[in-house]
């Protein structure tokens, strides 16, 4: 029972959605402005049905219904209950419900909480989500439907994919979609703007917290699958250049130009039609990234299935929903007024420059994700990883940086050059002292452009606080600290990645039970190898003992996990932190002569890219906050007079 | 200075920078897209030492030996057609072994062995690497039997 209910709250959230469009439509531009009035709680209700839906195919997870065909193919009764519940998106068609779920409640929550806009926007763009929403719903019912049966019932499952049953599956693909989906908002609000000629900086500051909000979740959930990754795979990297990887990155790289647009648009009314378009791209940047995984059509870990038919679906709502936006934007961007001029030294201008670059490396990600499909069109098989993206992105990336340490120390509208340069003088002179002390105790030892990444972070972390030197902090605005302390963010992960580049240090050895290898300052002794058990899988775990100078041992116990349903193995590496970097033991395997295969890396502040990656949200976070704070205070204060 | 003037500047460093951006992709991926090559890819079409590329196959069973280093392995790679030579240094995947599916990142050194320094090794039915797809693995004869 639970699973037809499900479907059909899945079929009555979709006929809502229609009714949305419809009524949205025909209020707009039949001529029948009291429909209107019905908009926003059909909205609602859709959000209730689509979550209603959610929550009913996680309760069949939680009671590991075999009746129903994704359950079986995905779950197993003997999983401990939290995979059972991350599991309901580990797959494709959970997957692709909590993308329409999050979709669906993003719209009513655009319904619900959305006041500054003006109303004809406002229900143009709850009619643009609902005509994005209304696709989505249809390939889950008409190619995916999460709630088909078998008959007869399964005797159990076929289980979680072992690399995913971890407590990140729980949060990462969540917080991930929040941020990707939470961006269809913003590519409804541009929608919506469009269709009612109303691009201002009205419309930006009404856009502009949810754009705020999608991106400090987008943030969040790369910094969680980065870190996941990292210690999940047992590969010691912490970024792959994935497909999947980049399919993230892409909407991160438009979504964060957009913000930086979306700001300028609010406060001085200019960059009209590039704000709506980077609107459009950020979403279509989560779209072409569900297609790419999806459809797996790319060779990926996310992959779930390969399945020629829904890639064609996507492929054609993708189509339909680009091209259609940027056919709007094409109809309607001559009448879009020309915003306030700038003078070419302005923030308005480092601004751009931003957004530029930005552009730039989302181009070039793009490009080396879709080469590999260009070329298989002419009968090559070719892969693209680390070796072009570390080449391109990176150059590209470090300009970006120093962009973004001269944008807040310069002026809105009209600066001065000397100015700017002379604000600039202390995070210039720390960029040379540093460049200076590496070259000389490092040179040789470390790469260019880890020296060239160090040198640069630490000079716009100096500069990055700049702009709160002489203030009165306890007046400063609280997106002030949200910029600082997210710009701050960007060096402070800057450095870690530079940091693990340069001085990382790697040992592979084969031991036997009671030897010492020595990695970098730390001693590892093998104590001894034993056979363990956990719910659903066995494992062989090492007992380790690791000194550091004449500090006291610590034990470790990295494993060689095996899972009978699917049978497969996964290695758990052992992680030691410590304030100055971490120690990342992999066991092997055993060779013939009775050795243990380890691999042991020291990787001095790695953790600095994840607590970069956290700060960068928390900025954003306080952005949003600080912004808003002052419309609550208003409306509590008017109820409470009322 | 005129608003008009300033948009002109504005529009040629977006131009100069696309441009740019484009020269510097098209030179990155000749250089670092790495090819798919079967065995007998490389026995007819060749590869130069130190090129990046991918190789695919099938481990051949008993050729899977350890260095006395307790690291290194030494593995004979094959599609059926032709054999390669491999060696690799780092934990395997768990799932490799003689007679699985392996796609190796790496490149040939001047001896023609092939040095990988990534193995992609199956991991069950549902996720296989893409280039091994279309290969059939015959169980009885231990031989890969490519279709075309």
């Amino acid at each position: 029972m639970i699973a037809e209910a499900g479907l059909i709250a899945l079929w009555l959230a979709f006929a809502l959605a229609l009714l949305q469009l419809t009524l949205a439509g025909f209020g707009l531009a039949g001529g029948k402005p009291e429909l209107l009035g019905s908009v926003r709680p059909v909205a609602v209700a859709q959000g209730v049905l689509v979550g209603i839906a959610f929550a009913l195919l996680i309760t069949l997870f939680l009671r590991s219904d075999m009746s129903v065909a994704l359950v079986v193919t995905n779950s197993h009764s003997m999983k401990p209950w939290l995979y059972k519940f991350a599991g309901t998106w580990g797959n494709h068609e959970g997957s692709m419900l909590l993308w329409v779920t999050v979709m669906g409640v993003a719209g009513a929550a655009v319904a619900l909480f959305e006041r500054a806009l003006r109303r004809d926007t406002h229900m143009a763009t709850l009619g643009g989500q609902a005509a994005i929403s209304l696709g989505f719903y249809a390939f889950l019912l008409f190619s995916s439907n999460p709630f088909a049966r078998v008959d007869p019932p399964a005797p159990d499952g076929q289980g979680l994919n072992p690399l995913l049953q971890d407590p990140g599956l729980a949060f990462h693909p969540p917080t991930l979609y929040l941020g990707y989906v939470g961006l269809s908002v913003a590519f409804s609000f541009a929608i919506g703007a469009l269709l009612t000629r109303r691009v201002d900086a009205a419309f930006a500051r009404a856009m502009r917290p949810w754009v705020l909000a999608a991106w400090v979740l987008l943030t969040l959930g790369i910094t969680a699958g980065s870190y996941w990754a990292y210690y999940e795979l047992g590969w010691g990297g912490w970024w792959f250049w994935d497909p999947v990887e980049n399919a993230s990155l892409m909407p991160w790289l438009a979504a964060t130009a957009l913000l930086h647009s979306v700001t300028v648009l609010a406060t001085r009314d200019a960059l009209r039609a590039w704000t709506v378009m980077l609107a459009v791209i950020a979403f279509s940047m989560s779209m072409v990234g569900t297609f790419l995984v999806r459809s797996g059509i790319l060779t990926s870990v996310h992959a779930f299935a390969v399945d020629p038919e829904r890639g064609t679906f996507i492929l054609v709502l993708l189509g339909f929903y680009i091209g259609g936006a940027l056919a709007l934007f094409g109809w309607r961007v001559g009448a879009v007024r020309e915003g306030a001029p700038f003078e070419l030294v302005s923030r308005e201008t480092m601004l751009v420059v931003n957004n530029l670059l930005l552009s730039v490396i989302l181009g070039l990600v793009l490009i080396g994700t879709l080469y590999p499909l260009m070329t298989e069109a002419f009968g090559h098989k070719v892969s693209v990883g680390a070796p072009y993206f570390d080449r391109i992105a990176g150059p590209v990336a470090l300009i970006l940086m120093l962009v973004m340490a001269a944008g807040p120390l310069t002026r809105w509208r009209r600066d001065k050059l000397g100015l700017v340069a002379r604000r600039l003088l202390v995070p210039g002179a720390i960029a040379l002292l540093v460049a200076v002390v590496l070259a000389t105790v490092a040179w040789g030892r470390i790469g260019v452009l880890p020296l060239l990444g160090l040198t640069v972070a630490l000079s716009v972390g100096a500069a990055s606080v700049a702009p709160l030197w002489k203030r009165n902090l306890r007046r400063t605005p609280l997106f002030t600290w949200g910029m600082v302390i997210a710009h701050l963010g960007c060096a402070v992960s800057l450095a870690g990645m530079a940091c693990d580049s340069a001085f990382t240090v790697e040992k592979l050895a084969a031991v036997r039970v009671g030897d010492t290898v020595q990695a970098g300052d730390w001693k590892l002794r093998l104590l001894q190898i034993s056979p363990i058990a956990g719910d659903n899988w066995t494992a062989l775990q090492a007992d380790m003992e690791a000194v550091r100078g004449g500090g006291r041992a610590v034990t470790l116990h990295p494993q060689s996990r095996f899972f009978a349903s699917p049978a497969t193995a996964t290695t758990e590496a052992a992680l030691l932190t410590r304030w100055n970097g971490q120690l990342y033991v992999v066991l092997g395997q055993e060779a013939e002569d009775g050795r243990w295969q380890l691999r042991i890396w020291w990787k001095p502040f790695v953790t600095l890219i994840w607590l970069g990656g956290v700060m960068i949200a928390l900025g954003g976070a306080l952005a949003l906050v600080g912004r808003e704070r002052r419309g609550w205070l208003l409306k509590w204060r008017g109820r409470a007079l009322a | 200075m005129k608003a008009k003037h300033q948009r002109l500047i504005l529009a040629i460093a977006a131009l100069v920078a696309l441009i740019g951006a484009g020269l510097l992709a098209a030179s990155a991926l000749r250089d670092e897209a790495a090819y798919f090559y079967a065995p007998a890819d490389v026995h007819s079409k060749g590869v130069e030492p130190g090129k990046a590329i991918r190789l695919g196959g099938m481990v051949v069973k008993g050729t899977l030996k350890h260095a006395p280093d307790g690291v290194t392995i030494r593995f004979d790679v094959t599609d059926g057609k032709a054999t390669v030579p491999a060696s690799f240094k780092g934990i395997a995947p768990d799932l490799f072994r003689e007679g699985s599916g392996v796609v190796a990142e790496g490149a040939f050194d001047t001896s023609g062995t092939f040095i990988a320094t990534n193995l992609l090794a199956k991991h069950d039915e549902r996720y296989m690497p893409r280039e091994l797809e279309g290969m059939n693995y015959d169980e009885k004869t231990h031989e890969m039997k490519a279709e075309r």
